[in-house]
C-alpha cells in the first residue's frame, strides 16, 4: 500500500486516537521487556536468570528491526489471494509520515506499524517461557526471525491483515489466535523436539520478579486490548472495562482452586490467574460484556490449572513454564468463548452463540484448528532445521551448572 | 579446649551474638550454610505440584572456648536459639588440640 498525504487524510486524522495508540504501543512494549521477561526470569533457577530474560529482549530487538524492513508489510500489506501481504513498503519506503493506516483511517501509517510491532515482539518472546533453561542462545536467534517470518506474518495476516480466516469470519480482537494460542502451540511443538530437562522442577528463584513481571503485563495489556479499538473512543473503553474484570475473575478462580486443591492460597497461582484471564479475554474483549468476561475470566482458571496440573503430567512434555498451559489453552478457550459471547450491541462486528448466531462458534473453532495444524508443522519444520544444522539443546554440563555463567560468562547474583 | 559448631535458625544469630556477648564470649565465626535434618525438610506447593525443599537456609556458629566455660556457653545458645518447633538446629562439640593467636604466636588457654 502507498499512501501519499493527500487531503482526505488530513480531514480525518484524530489526534485523540494517534495520541491514545502512541500511549497504547509504549504499554505493549513494556509488557515483553520487563514484563514477560521478569515473569519468567523469577521462575527459573537463579543459574539461568540472565538468560531467561535476555530471551525475550533479543526476540524484541530481533523483531523489531524484521518488522520495519519487511515484516508489516507482508503481514498487513494488500491482500494477496486471502494469503499474504504484498512487500510493497520494504524499510517503510513509501510510507509518507502523514499519512494514514489503510486498517486504521483516524492514525498514521507509522503509529500503527509500530503498534502491531510489538505485538509481533510478545508473541515470539512469549514462546521462550517453555523452552527455557535448555535452549542454545545461538538457536534462538536463528529461530525468533525464521518463526517470525514463516508463521507469525502469515497468521496475523490471515486473522488481522484482510486473509482469508478473516473473509471467513474469525473474530480475534487483540490476540487469542494470533498471539496467545500462537504463541502457546509453538511452544508446545519446540518443547517436544527439545526435549525434558534434566531437572524439571518449578521451584521460583525469586517469586518477587514474577510478581512484578505479572503487574507489568496487566497494566501493559489495556494498551494491548483497549488499544485494539484502534481509537479512543467507546470500544477502548469497554475492552479496558472487560480485560481488568477477566483478569480479576481469572486471579480469585485460581486462588479458589488452590485453596480447594492444596489447602492454600499461593502468590504464583494468583498471577498465573491473572495471566490466563489476560490471555482468555483478549480475543474477545472488544466484543463482550462485563459479564461474559467474568465468566470467560472464571473458567480460563479451570481449564488452564488443569491442562497444567492433569495434561502435562500425563504426557510428560516438559513445558517448563507453561507457555502451552496457559497461553495455548487460554487462547483457545477465549476464541471459543468470543463465538459464546460476542454482543451485538459492543461491537456490530461481532455476534456470538448467545445472541442467536451459533455458528460463530464453529467459525472460531475453524480458526483455533487453522492455527494450531499450521503453528504446529511450521514450528516443527523450524527446529528441525535448526536442530540438524546448529543443534537446539546445550550440553547436559552446560544444562545442569546454568547457562548464563556458560552462555553468557554472566551470573545474576554475586551474593 | 573445645570447638562448638552450632548449627541454628538464621533469624536467631542477632539474639544469640548478643547473649554470648553478654557472658563474654566475643569470638565466634558465622557461616550462612544449607542443610536438612531428619524431617528432610519442608513442602513447597508451585502451580499445583508438591516439591520437598530439603536444604534449608541454616547459619552455622563456630565457637572456640576454654573447658570451663564450655557448659555456659552451650547453656546460653540452647536458651536463645530454642523454640521447641522442628528446625532449631543442633550443636556439636569436639575436642581442639591446640590454639594459636597469628599476632602474637601466643599458643594454647591465653591464645583462645
Amino acid at each position: 500500500m502507498n499512501l501519499k498525504g493527500g487531503k482526505i487524510m488530513d480531514a480525518l486524522l484524530n489526534s485523540g486516537d494517534t495520541a491514545w495508540m502512541l500511549t497504547s504501543t509504549a504499554l505493549v512494549m513494556l509488557m515483553t521487556i520487563p514484563g514477560v521477561a521478569l515473569f519468567y526470569g523469577g521462575l527459573t533457577k537463579k543459574e539461568n536468570v540472565l538468560n531467561t530474560i535476555f530471551l525475550s529482549f533479543i526476540a524484541f530487538a530481533i523483531t523489531s528491526i524484521i518488522w520495519v524492513v519487511y515484516g508489516y508489510p507482508l503481514a498487513f500489506g494488500t491482500d494477496i489471494m486471502g494469503i499474504i501481504g504484498n512487500p510493497a513498503n520494504i524499510l517503510m519506503n513509501g510510507i509518507d509520515i502523514n499519512a494514514l493506516a489503510p486498517l486504521a483511517p483516524t492514525i498514521p501509517f507509522l503509529v500503527y506499524v509500530a503498534f502491531q510491532m510489538v505485538f509481533a515482539a510478545i508473541t515470539v518472546a512469549l514462546i521462550s517461557g517453555a523452552v527455557v533453561e535448555r535452549l542454545k542462545f545461538s538457536a534462538w536467534m536463528v529461530f525468533v526471525p525464521a518463526w517470525i517470518t514463516l508463521v507469525y506474518i502469515p497468521i496475523s495476516h490471515w486473522v488481522w491483515g484482510g486473509g482469508w480466516l478473516a473473509k471467513l469470519g474469525v473474530l480475534d480482537f487483540a490476540g487469542g489466535t494470533v498471539v496467545h494460542l500462537n504463541a502457546g502451540i509453538a511452544a508446545l511443538a519446540l518443547v517436544l523436539l527439545l526435549g525434558k530437562r534434566k531437572d524439571i522442577k518449578l521451584l521460583p528463584h525469586n517469586l518477587g520478579y514474577s510478581v512484578i513481571g505479572a503487574a507489568l503485563l496487566w497494566f501493559g495489556w489495556f494498551g494491548f486490548n483497549a488499544g485494539s479499538a484502534l481509537t479512543a473512543g467507546g470500544l477502548a473503553g469497554s475492552a479496558f472495562l472487560v480485560t481488568n474484570t477477566a483478569t480479576a475473575a481469572g486471579l480469585i478462580s485460581w486462588v479458589m482452586i488452590d485453596i480447594i486443591k492444596t489447602g492454600k492460597p499461593t502468590v504464583l497461582g494468583a498471577i498465573s490467574g491473572a495471566i490466563a484471564g489476560l490471555v482468555a479475554i483478549t480475543p474477545a474483549a472488544g466484543f463482550v460484556t462485563v459479564g461474559g468476561s467474568i465468566v470467560i475470566g472464571f473458567l480460563v482458571s479451570i481449564f488452564c490449572y488443569f491442562a497444567i496440573s492433569t495434561v502435562k503430567t500425563r504426557f510428560g512434555y516438559d513445558d517448563a513454564l507453561d507457555v502451552f498451559g496457559i497461553h495455548g489453552i487460554g487462547g483457545a478457550w477465549g476464541a471459543i468463548a468470543t463465538g459464546i459471547f460476542a454482543a451485538p450491541f459492543i461491537n456490530s462486528l461481532g455476534t456470538g452463540a448467545l445472541y442467536g448466531n451459533p455458528g460463530q462458534i464453529l467459525t472460531q473453532i475453524i480458526g483455533v484448528l487453522v492455527v494450531v495444524g499450521y503453528t504446529f508443522i511450521m514450528t516443527i519444520l523450524i527446529a528441525k532445521v535448526i536442530d540438524k544444522t546448529m543443534g537446539l539443546r546445550v550440553d547436559l554440563k552446560e544444562e545442569v551448572e546454568g547457562l548464563d555463567t556458560h552462555l553468557h560468562e554472566e551470573s545474576g547474583y554475586r551474593i | 579446649m573445645k570447638e562448638i559448631t552450632a548449627i541454628i535458625r538464621p533469624d536467631k544469630l542477632e539474639v544469640v551474638k548478643q547473649a554470648l556477648q553478654e557472658i563474654q564470649c566475643n569470638g565466634v565465626t558465622v557461616t550462612e550454610v544449607k542443610g536438612r535434618g531428619r524431617q528432610l525438610g519442608i513442602t513447597e506447593s508451585y502451580r499445583g505440584r508438591d516439591y520437598k525443599v530439603d536444604l534449608l537456609p541454616k547459619t552455622r556458629l563456630e565457637i572456640i572456648v576454654n573447658n570451663e566455660d564450655l557448659e555456659k556457653v552451650i547453656e546460653t545458645i540452647v536458651k536463645k536459639a530454642q523454640t521447641g518447633d522442628i528446625g532449631d538446629g543442633k550443636i556439636f562439640i569436639s575436642p581442639v588440640d591446640e590454639v594459636v593467636r597469628i599476632r602474637t604466636g601466643e599458643r594454647g588457654e591465653k591464645a583462645v
